[in-house]
């Protein structure tokens, strides 16, 4: 751990969320907590179905997909079939457990979680496109956003000496 | 493992410097490390620091989201009282491991 440090550490991150499901939404808010947390600069941009995680209705029930997702296991480490997950109600009980044993690890929900990254400073931002696509308005999403951009204003944010952008 | 002085007290520590063993620990102690970090200790620092030092004897995982559950402060409240590092200053300040958590 204590190398030689020759390399500038990283000042800011920049992390753009397109998706919506629970481990695209929650693998950009543990990246930007993470950040906040060592004390670098985080913007957060939320678009296309990424929405979910900052649109009010949506943002605590947010889901895991139980099709077409080839890494979905049993508890216990069987494979998950397919024609299992298209059931009614297998989607929203799977989704459940995870985010029950998140819980246990003491990752909140999202809200919260969005809570804790703007404590630290962190700043979340909307895609104004994905807003207009999806008819959504201000008043749509989570009260401390800090604001609705277009990529191009996003990325004047992004400027400055070791910054990075992470697309997850 | 390293040892190194400081506050006059021989203490083993990690190579990033925090404090192997918590029995080893002293204000003094807590106090310097703060000084290298930049913080100057209050009141309020150490009742952090006695939740952190509480629940690390009980075996607790810790995390920020604890701290700010634990009425003495809340997550805003330890950032301003641990600048750019809420979880790992406060705990290297407390004489216990660097947290191994991701929250």
């Amino acid at each position: 751990m204590n190398k030689e440090i020759n390399e500038k550490p990283l000042k800011k991150v920049c992390i753009i969320c397109a998706k919506g499901t629970i481990e695209d939404v929650y693998a950009t808010l543990v990246m930007a907590n993470g950040a906040v947390m060592e004390g670098i600069e985080a913007k957060v941009f939320f678009t296309f179905f990424g929405l979910d995680a900052i649109t009010r209705k949506q943002m605590n029930k947010i889901h895991t997909a139980t099709v077409g997702n080839p890494a979905m296991r049993m508890p216990g480490g069987l494979p998950f079939p397919s024609i299992l997950g298209m059931l009614p109600g297998v989607e929203a009980g799977v989704s459940a457990m995870m985010k029950q044993q998140m819980e246990k690890l003491d990752i909140p929900p999202v809200d919260e979680f969005l809570e804790m990254i703007t404590a630290g400073g962190g700043e979340i931002y909307a895609c104004k496109l994905a807003m207009d696509m999806f008819k959504l308005k201000k008043e749509d999403l989570w009260e401390d956003c800090s604001g609705v951009l277009t990529i191009g204003d996003f990325y004047g944010h992004c400027g400055g000496e070791n910054t990075q952008i992470i697309f997850t | 493992m390293v040892q190194k002085t400081i506050a006059g007290n021989t203490v083993d520590v990690d190579q990033e410097g925090y404090l192997e063993n918590p029995e080893q620990w002293t204000k003094e102690i807590a106090g310097e490390i703060a000084n290298e970090i930049g913080i100057d200790l209050t009141d309020k620092h150490f009742e952090v620091i006695d939740y952190l030092r509480e629940q690390h004897a009980q075996g607790t995982q810790l995390t920020i989201r604890k701290v700010g559950k634990s009425g003495i402060t809340d997550i805003k409240g330890l950032y301003k009282l641990f600048p750019g590092g809420p979880l790992k200053y406060s705990s290297k300040i407390a004489g216990i491991p660097k947290p191994s958590s991701c929250v």
